[in-house]
């Protein structure tokens, strides 16, 4: 593939941004590590070698009666002691590097949850008796999926809505601002919280939800834009050219728009990380038992003498938040066309 | 004009650009009409350049406009090469804007900022059906060594040139598709004085080796006087005098074309010629409301009863001067 000198230009500038260079790479290397969190946090083995055979808990489900007559047809509970104790006896097994999975019960406590970080669970467990830092890894994967997903459609529908509407100006663009004006004052997080005590909300439901609200953020932008894009001299030479309407809104105002939108792009996609996060907070978001970074801010107020819950909470979340705004700064800065590398 | 002439290869008859202006509260709104071009007839011969000056805002952006049918006609009817271009769709537009191109004023504004130099010229190119290869980006080295500029400005970027730079790269992309006709809407009046005349003899040469036709819009007399061959006058949304070249500069007819000439610096104040000169004072009248009869006549030294009253036509005077004004009436019938 080769790339045009001005995504070249882009990339430099970007590279020699070096906070925004430097927090891309760690969110990428977080998210990539989180999206297989199944290897890293798990309660069940990575590999079992039994009886010469090979098994991969992670991937396959096991019944139980594999490991010996005594054991029931049911799936295999690796951290029973006596399943342990059959598998060792016949083979070996290799654990994640932290044997708990998020809704995993520590039961061998030797202090009441919420239990302290020791070796054992490094950040300590919550009030479930479950282990903090596998929650914190598979809350981090859920947050961000749910931020970039919403995002990425809030974002595309706002910008065709807001593209319509300043590029077609007139009574499109006063009856769509007037819905909007409309729309945007309705109390949103009242209305979540009727629709979530109505459908109980999963994943896709409460992005459903979220939707309805959020595609308005970027719309007002673009319709400025895309208001003075239409004005521009080089648009009119292009549609003296004959270029199409589509095409002069795709190749000649919407990039000028997409500077405007990817400064909001960061702010955006913390805002979708965050709204999660408080309506987990408030109970009316995720299924409980989902690992939610909002949960877990809840937990460390509900457990004031566990200082690590909070802690935790307020380190991942404002890591996270701080990270989304480096790259979106330097984002921003590659599509400055005055900025030089 | 005199029936011998071929067909012209653009023609206007009665153009007529109305901006509704709305104005007032909610409940009782007024809608006005400015008038920013109101009732204009022109020829263009094949091969000529017509200079076409006034004040600002006296529409003659907006006239330029229509023709390239950027702007809708509110009325009249744009005749080009024999079709009648006014009506058409937007796709049989597309194909007649082969013929029809326009430069901007603004080099700065004129150019996308994000895009290559080959890409805007190529821009065209592809809309016209040609695909991005070779043969495409031959036509670009082609266009650029036309209007002047090394090869190595095809992967730049605008803001990396000068204005008068960039006007060269706007001039290639109206010409990429070999039209006959181009609007000039003020090419040079963002320019330094220097690059203006550059750009100017650029427009010269193209116009000689190409066979190109020009309406050259301008404020600037005497840039029009450099290129124009024949130079029209506009006031107010009207065209007030049209005549050959020699003939406005020599003799202007219409009050408002002597006071424009007259008010053109001149380098030695005192070879300035000894006979009457013509001052207007005041602001131009307002096109939302303009005066009745004579547009001209709240301005002019020379206002008669008849001008308060009565729109004085376009009509031919002496030495080929097409003029809108009851003074020729008057020595017409002087004369008769």
């Amino acid at each position: 593939m080769t790339l045009s000198p001005l995504t070249r230009r882009r990339l430099a500038v970007f590279r020699a941004h070096r906070r925004g260079f430097w927090s891309l790479w760690i969110f990428l290397a977080l998210f990539g590590a989180s999206l297989f969190a199944e290897f890293i946090a798990n309660d069940r083995p990575l590999l079992i070698s039994f009886d010469g055979h090979w098994y991969m808990p992670v991937l396959q489900d096991i019944s139980e009666d594999r490991f010996g007559p005594d054991f029931l047809p049911t799936e295999a509970d690796y951290s029973a002691p006596d399943v342990q104790a059959a598998i060792r006896a016949h083979g070996w097994m290799i654990w994640p590097a932290i044997p708990y999975h998020y809704d995993t019960i520590v039961l061998n406590l030797n202090v009441p949850a919420p239990a302290p970080p020791s070796w054992q669970n490094l950040l300590g467990t919550d009030d479930q008796a479950r282990d903090v830092l596998s929650r914190v890894i598979y809350g981090f994967r859920l947050s961000v999926l749910f931020g970039f997903t919403l995002t990425i459609i809030a974002s595309a529908i706002g910008i065709a809505a807001g593209a319509i509407q300043g590029y077609r100006g007139g009574l499109t663009d006063l009856l769509f601002q007037r819905f909007i004006e409309i729309w945007s004052g309705m109390p949103q997080l009242y209305l979540l919280i009727i629709l979530g005590s109505v459908i109980a909300p999963g994943f896709w439901i409460l992005l459903g939800f979220l939707l309805l609200f959020s595609w308005m953020s970027l719309t007002g932008v673009v319709r400025a834009e895309f208001l003075r894009g239409r004005n521009l001299e080089y648009v009119r030479a292009a549609k003296a050219l004959g270029v199409s309407d589509i095409a002069v809104m795709w190749r000649h105002i919407l990039p000028n728009a997409m500077v405007a939108t990817l400064t909001f792009l960061p702010f955006t996609l913390s805002g979708s990380v965050t709204i999660l996060a408080s309506l987990d907070f408030l109970g009316f978001g995720l299924p409980p038992g989902s690992p939610s970074l909002g949960e877990l801010v809840s937990q460390g107020k509900n457990n004031l003498q566990a200082p690590w819950l909070g802690i935790t909470a307020f380190v991942v979340l404002g890591g996270v938040l701080t990270l989304l705004i480096f790259i979106g700064e330097a984002v921003r800065d590659a599509f400055d066309p005055r900025r030089m590398p | 004009m005199s029936g011998a002439q071929p067909a012209p290869l653009l023609k206007l008859e009665g153009l007529t650009k109305h901006f509704a202006v709305q104005s007032g509260g909610f409940f009782r709104r007024h809608v006005t009409a400015l008038r920013a071009v109101d009732g204009v007839d022109l020829e263009i011969q094949a091969g000529e350049t017509l200079g076409l000056v006034g004040e600002s805002g006296c529409g003659k952006s907006t006239l330029g406009r229509m023709i390239i049918r950027l702007i809708e006609p509110t009325a009249g009817s744009i005749v080009f090469d024999g079709v009648d271009i006014t009506r058409l769709d937007m796709q049989a537009l597309r194909e007649h804007r082969r013929g029809m191109q326009i430069v901007f004023q603004d080099p700065f504004g004129a150019l996308n900022p994000r895009m290559t130099v080959e890409d805007i010229i190529m821009e065209p190119l592809l809309i016209h059906g040609a695909r991005h290869d070779d043969a495409a980006r031959k036509r670009v080295d082609e266009m650029l060594g036309l209007v002047g500029l090394p090869l190595r400005a095809r992967s730049r970027f605008p803001h990396e040139f000068s204005g008068g730079q960039r006007q060269r790269v706007g001039i290639a992309r109206a010409l990429v598709l070999n039209p006959r006709f181009l609007v000039c809407d003020e090419p040079v009046s963002a320019l330094d004085v220097s690059v203006q005349a550059q750009i100017v003899n650029l427009l010269q040469d193209l116009q000689r080796d190409l066979g190109l036709t020009y309406l050259f819009i301008a404020h600037d007399l005497s840039v029009v006087k450099h290129i124009s061959d024949r130079v029209a006058v506009m006031y107010l949304g009207r065209v007030v005098e049209i005549a050959d070249k020699r003939a406005i500069y020599a003799a202007p007819r219409h009050p408002y074309t002597q006071a424009l000439i007259a008010a053109v610096p001149v380098l030695k104040p005192r070879e300035r010629g000894r006979g009457r000169r013509v001052r207007i004072t005041g602001d131009i009248p307002s096109a939302l409301n303009p005066p009745s009869g004579c547009r001209f006549h709240t301005r002019c030294p020379y206002v008669m009863p008849v001008c308060r009253t009565d729109e004085p036509k376009l009509a031919p005077t002496d030495a080929g001067h097409l003029v809108a004004c009851h003074l020729m009436d008057n020595q017409e019938s002087n004369k008769g």
